[in-house]
This record gives C-alpha cells, sequence and structure tokens, in this order.
C-alpha cells in the first residue's frame, strides 16, 4: 500500500514532467523543485498556520504553478541546453531557499506534520492510496484532455518546429508558459500529498538527483505518451522496492538505465516508436483492419 | 589580508580553470556539455590516491590517473557520444548526467562511501610573501594552471592540433572535406579533457586533503558555470572566467559573509547572466582566431 501510494506519487510527476518533456519538447531537469515547493508549503502550512489538508491541495497547486510560470517565461530566452542548465540550476536555487530561508524551518526540514482527515477519522494507508490516485487520474485526464485540444497538438507542434509553427499562428510564447505552468502546478498537488504521507519534508530530498530520476522513468517508459510515464513510473518507482538489494544501488540503477535507455532505445519502452510498441501495433493490425472502419494507411 | 584572499582567488581560479578548460574544448567541439567530465576527476582522483599509496609516488599516480581517466573518456567518447551525437544537444546532456550519477554510485560502491585522505607531501616548502601564506601544493596549482594556460594558448595558435580544432569546432563537415581526421581530432581532445580533469582532481584531493564518491559535484556545475560565461566553447574566454569566479567568490565570502552558500550564488548569478546575455560575457572571442 505504501509502495503503491509512492508509485501514484511518482507517475503523478512523470505524467505532469511529460507535459512539458514529452509535448513541448522542452527540456526540465526541476521536477522535484515543484514537488518540494508543494510539499513544503504544504508542510509549513499545516504544521504552523494549521490549516487543513484539503485547502493545501489547492495552495500546492497554485504555489508551484506559479514557479512554474516564472521558468516557463525564462525558457522563452533560451534554448535546448542552456535551459537544460537553467533548470539543474533551479534545483540548486530551491533547496538553498528551503535550507536557508526561515519561513521553510532550516537544514533539518518539517517533522510532524499532521496526518489528513476525512469526515473526523485520520488518513490511514488506504485513504492516502485512493486520494493519490484520484489525483493521478486527475492529472492523467486532464494530460489526455490536452492531447485532443488544440493547445496540446499546438505544443507538439512547437516541439517538431518552432519556427514553423510560429509561422502558422502558433502561439509558441504563451503556449510553453502554459505547459510549464500545468507541470509544475501537477507536480506541487503531488508535493501536496507527499507532505503529509511521509509526515516529514527535509530539504535534500527535491535535489537534482530526484529530478533525474524522475526524467529518468519518462525516458524509460517513453517520453510523450502517458502509457510511458505511467510505465516508467510503475517499474522504476517499485523496483527499490520489491528488490531491497536494488535500494542500495538506487542512483547507479538510475543513471544507467537513463544512459542505456538514451543509446539504444531512445524512444522509452512504450513510446511511439519503441520496439515493443511497434510490435504490439503490429500484432495488433489484423484485428483492427477486420473489426472496424479504421484501416491503417499505406 | 588582501594579498592573501589575492592568492587564494587565483589559486582557486586555477583549480577551476583546468576542471572547466576540458568540457569547455569539447563543448567547443561537439556542442556538448560534457557533466560526465566531472566523473573523470573523481576516477583521476581516486586512481591517483590508490597508486599514490601503493607506491609513494606522486608522479606515478599523476600518471596513472591521467591514463586510467583518459581512457574512461575515450570510451566515453567512443560508445556513448558519438551514437547519440546527431540527435540535438539535450540528449546527449543527459546521457551524460545519467553517466555521471551512476558514476558517483559506482565510486561509492568500489572505493566506500566515506572520504578518505590524501595526505601527499608536495616537493615544496610552504612560502611566505609579506604575510601571505602559500602552500606547496597551491605553488604546484598556480605552476600547472599556469602551464596549462600557455599550452593551451600554444597548442590552439601555433600547432596543427590547434588549427584542426578550430577548423573542427567551427565546421565539421567542411573540415572533413578538407582532409582534417576530425574523429581523431575529437578523441584527443576527449584525451586532453579528461587527462586534465584527472590532474584536477588530484589536486583538489591533495589541497583539502580528501577523496569522497560526490567530490566531483561541485565541479560539474561550476564548470557550467564557467563554460556559459566563458563564451561557449572559448577556451580563453573560459580561463578567464574561471579566474573571475575564483576571485569573486574568495572575495564576497572573504568580505560580505553571505548567508546562502556559494554554490546557490554561483548558480544564480549564471541564471541571471543567462538571461540578460545567453552568449557569454565574452562571445567577441569566440573562435580564437
Amino acid at each position: 500500500m505504501v509502495v503503491g501510494v509512492t508509485i501514484a506519487i511518482y507517475a503523478m510527476l512523470s505524467v505532469a514532467l511529460n507535459i512539458v518533456v514529452g509535448y513541448a519538447g522542452q527540456p526540465n531537469l526541476a521536477q522535484s523543485a515543484f514537488l518540494g515547493l508543494g510539499a513544503y508549503f504544504a508542510a509549513v502550512l499545516s504544521t504552523r498556520y494549521h490549516i487543513g489538508f484539503w485547502w493545501t491541495i489547492p495552495i500546492s497547486f497554485g504555489v508551484a504553478g506559479t514557479a512554474g510560470f516564472i521558468l516557463g517565461a525564462i525558457s522563452l530566452r533560451l534554448r535546448e541546453d542552456f535551459l537544460a542548465i537553467t533548470t539543474i540550476g533551479l534545483n540548486f536555487v530551491v533547496v538553498a531557499a528551503f535550507q536557508y530561508v526561515p519561513f521553510f524551518g532550516g537544514a533539518v526540514g518539517i517533522y510532524s506534520i499532521p496526518l489528513p482527515s476525512i469526515g473526523g477519522r485520520q488518513f490511514g494507508n488506504l485513504d492516502f492510496l485512493v486520494t493519490a490516485a484520484c489525483m493521478l487520474v486527475l492529472v492523467v485526464a486532464s494530460s489526455k484532455y490536452l492531447e485532443r485540444t488544440w493547445l496540446g497538438a499546438s505544443l507538439t507542434a512547437l516541439r517538431d518546429d518552432e519556427s514553423a509553427s510560429s509561422s502558422v499562428g502558433i502561439p509558441v510564447a504563451s503556449y510553453k508558459v502554459v505547459a510549464f505552468t500545468l507541470s509544475a502546478a501537477f507536480a506541487g498537488m503531488a508535493g501536496s500529498i507527499y507532505a503529509p504521507f511521509l509526515s516529514a519534508v527535509t530539504p535534500t530530498s527535491f535535489g537534482f538527483t530526484e529530478s533525474v530520476v524522475i526524467l529518468s522513468m519518462l525516458i524509460f517508459g517513453g517520453v510523450g505518451t502517458i502509457r510511458g510515464a505511467l510505465l516508467g513510473a510503475l517499474v522504476l518507482g517499485a523496483l527499490p522496492e520489491v528488490f531491497r538489494f536494488i535500494s542500495n544501488f538506487r542512483l547507479l540503477t538510475f543513471g544507467l538505465i537513463l544512459l542505456l535507455m538514451l543509446r539504444f532505445q531512445p524512444q522509452g519502452l512504450a513510446g511511439d516508436a519503441s520496439a515493443a510498441s511497434r510490435f504490439i501495433r503490429n500484432a495488433l493490425a489484423p484485428l483492427r483492419q477486420g473489426s472496424g472502419p479504421r484501416r491503417s494507411r499505406g | 589580508m588582501f594579498l592573501s584572499s589575492l592568492l587564494n582567488g587565483i589559486t582557486t581560479g586555477s583549480l577551476y580553470a583546468l576542471i572547466a578548460l576540458g568540457p569547455s574544448l569539447i563543448y567547443g567541439l561537439l556542442r556538448v556539455l560534457d557533466i560526465a567530465n566531472a566523473a573523470g576527476l573523481t576516477l583521476g582522483a581516486y586512481v591517483g590516491l590508490k597508486v599514490w599509496r601503493a607506491t609513494g609516488s606522486l608522479l606515478l599516480s599523476l600518471g596513472a590517473g591521467i591514463v586510467v581517466s583518459a581512457l574512461f573518456g575515450l570510451g566515453l567518447q567512443r560508445f556513448l557520444y558519438r551514437p547519440i551525437l546527431d540527435r540535438g544537444p539535450l540528449i546527449p546532456l543527459i546521457a551524460s548526467i545519467g553517466t555521471f550519477i551512476a558514476m558517483e554510485e559506482a565510486f561509492r560502491l568500489v572505493f566506500g562511501p566515506a572520504p578518505l585522505a590524501f595526505p601527499a607531501r608536495v616537493p615544496f616548502h610552504t612560502l611566505r610573501l609579506g604575510g601571505a601564506i602559500i602552500t606547496g601544493i597551491q605553488l604546484i596549482i598556480l605552476a600547472v594552471g599556469l602551464v596549462v594556460l600557455l599550452g593551451t594558448w600554444f597548442t590552439l595558435r601555433r600547432t596543427r592540433l590547434g588549427l584542426f580544432w578550430r577548423a573542427t569546432s567551427q565546421d565539421r563537415p567542411t573540415a572533413e572535406a578538407m582532409g582534417i581526421n576530425t574523429r581523431g581530432v575529437i578523441a584527443s581532445i576527449f584525451i586532453i579533457g579528461y587527462s586534465l580533469a584527472a590532474v584536477s582532481g588530484i589536486m583538489l584531493g591533495i589541497n583539502y586533503n580528501t577523496v569522497y564518491p560526490t567530490m566531483g559535484d561541485i565541479p560539474a556545475y561550476k564548470m557550467l558555470a564557467i563554460i556559459v560565461l566563458g563564451g561557449l566553447g572559448n577556451p580563453i574566454g573560459t580561463i578567464a572566467a574561471a579566474m573571475l569566479i575564483g576571485l569573486v567568490e574568495t572575495f564576497v565570502v572573504m568580505y560580505a559573509g553571505f548567508v546562502l552558500p556559494r554554490d546557490a550564488i554561483a548558480f544564480i548569478v549564471l541564471i541571471v547572466v543567462l538571461l540578460v546575455r545567453p552568449q557569454g560575457l565574452l562571445p567577441g572571442l569566440r573562435g580564437t582566431r
């Protein structure tokens, strides 16, 4: 059950990250910074100001979204590897802020975050799982909806060719900002459940390596697809929990996965052009042709 | 006080220059931000430490560190970067980050998580210059820094390799068409870059008397900041930026006593510079005619 909540949180983060990295094609190595912002605001508000869990969700959503908006605005001036460096830097800046700004409780972090309650009853693990799953469904549904809207289509267009898309009238700048804002806001929402679930937040748990972990989940599963993001979070999130010995080599595993995937299978395991999904599509092709009006082209 | 800060700043700057020069040359050639170079630094430091402990010879340990690190860099270039170069700058960058993180974990597993001491005695005595103190290792860092600085300038301006490097970094297909063995040039730059990383790793280890798995972290992002400030793959600009950052850091910590850690300062400065001058502080020097 605990593993389930962890996986659901990672799944939210990687599906949200997919909006920026997958659809809009912008590098973002700061996803855990937004998670951290959400978690920290939830922690501070619930311990120091006794604001209930349900209210911290929209606040975390909003705060992280605002930070994402700022990063989105920055992203307009920078391209590719420089944007990537800037997002790396953002991790360090946010962690430094957690450590040194008194509001965030300093280097030790914030402890004994109260459990949320529902109908007068305190949350158990099952409640956490259900809530996290609901949040995940919300994130996936919004992401799915986004895929079908003009905004989603425009984002993939600007990913493939920015100048061509702006020449056909896609407001590239504002759409990029929207993508960053949405993605960060969802990450912040994940943070609002992360904090009470772990009952403690520490600055270093939202550092750069955690961002890399989230990114490697997305790359492992397949950048650009929701199923890829979910698969990556499921497999890589469960791996260290199921095989205890891996947790000792956690970063080694993630680093190697990142390396090997990018080298040999950059579409990820379930991406649109990956070996596995091509195989499945080919296997399903005869079924599809027989069953309905949808015919494969060519 | 001022003199000793100045000397400290220059030493730090020379060290930063050594660290950032390799990745800067590589960026100039391939447009890849080679974060894994910092793993070469740690690798060189560990190998150097082990060899020094076994033999007691600092020269041997430098040599071994350089060879192992250079081989590592060469392998990385051959088996990781070359096949994925044509997929844009982001994929090699992320692969490089993956390599770096995996290597750090590997160091922790192989050499243990605890910092190891590197109490090598260097063949120079501590000097006193009117109140300022220079330790032997600082003297070596300064000397090596100066040699590398002059060597880089000389290589780039006066040798065939420098000519080929400039040609390849400006236009690879054309350079190839002119009969330049661009693969050889790229390989040689990786050898140089990772050798410098090993040298800086060993000197870092001796200077702070410690070698530990994550010692590449700070060099990794300092070098990013320096490459950007120095005008992206411009070696002379890189050295200037390294000196500037070394001096500014030392003096800021000395006189202002910032609340934020100096690492966060470097990144805030980096982000601001990227936003205001995305082409770097010294864009005019690019290409080093």
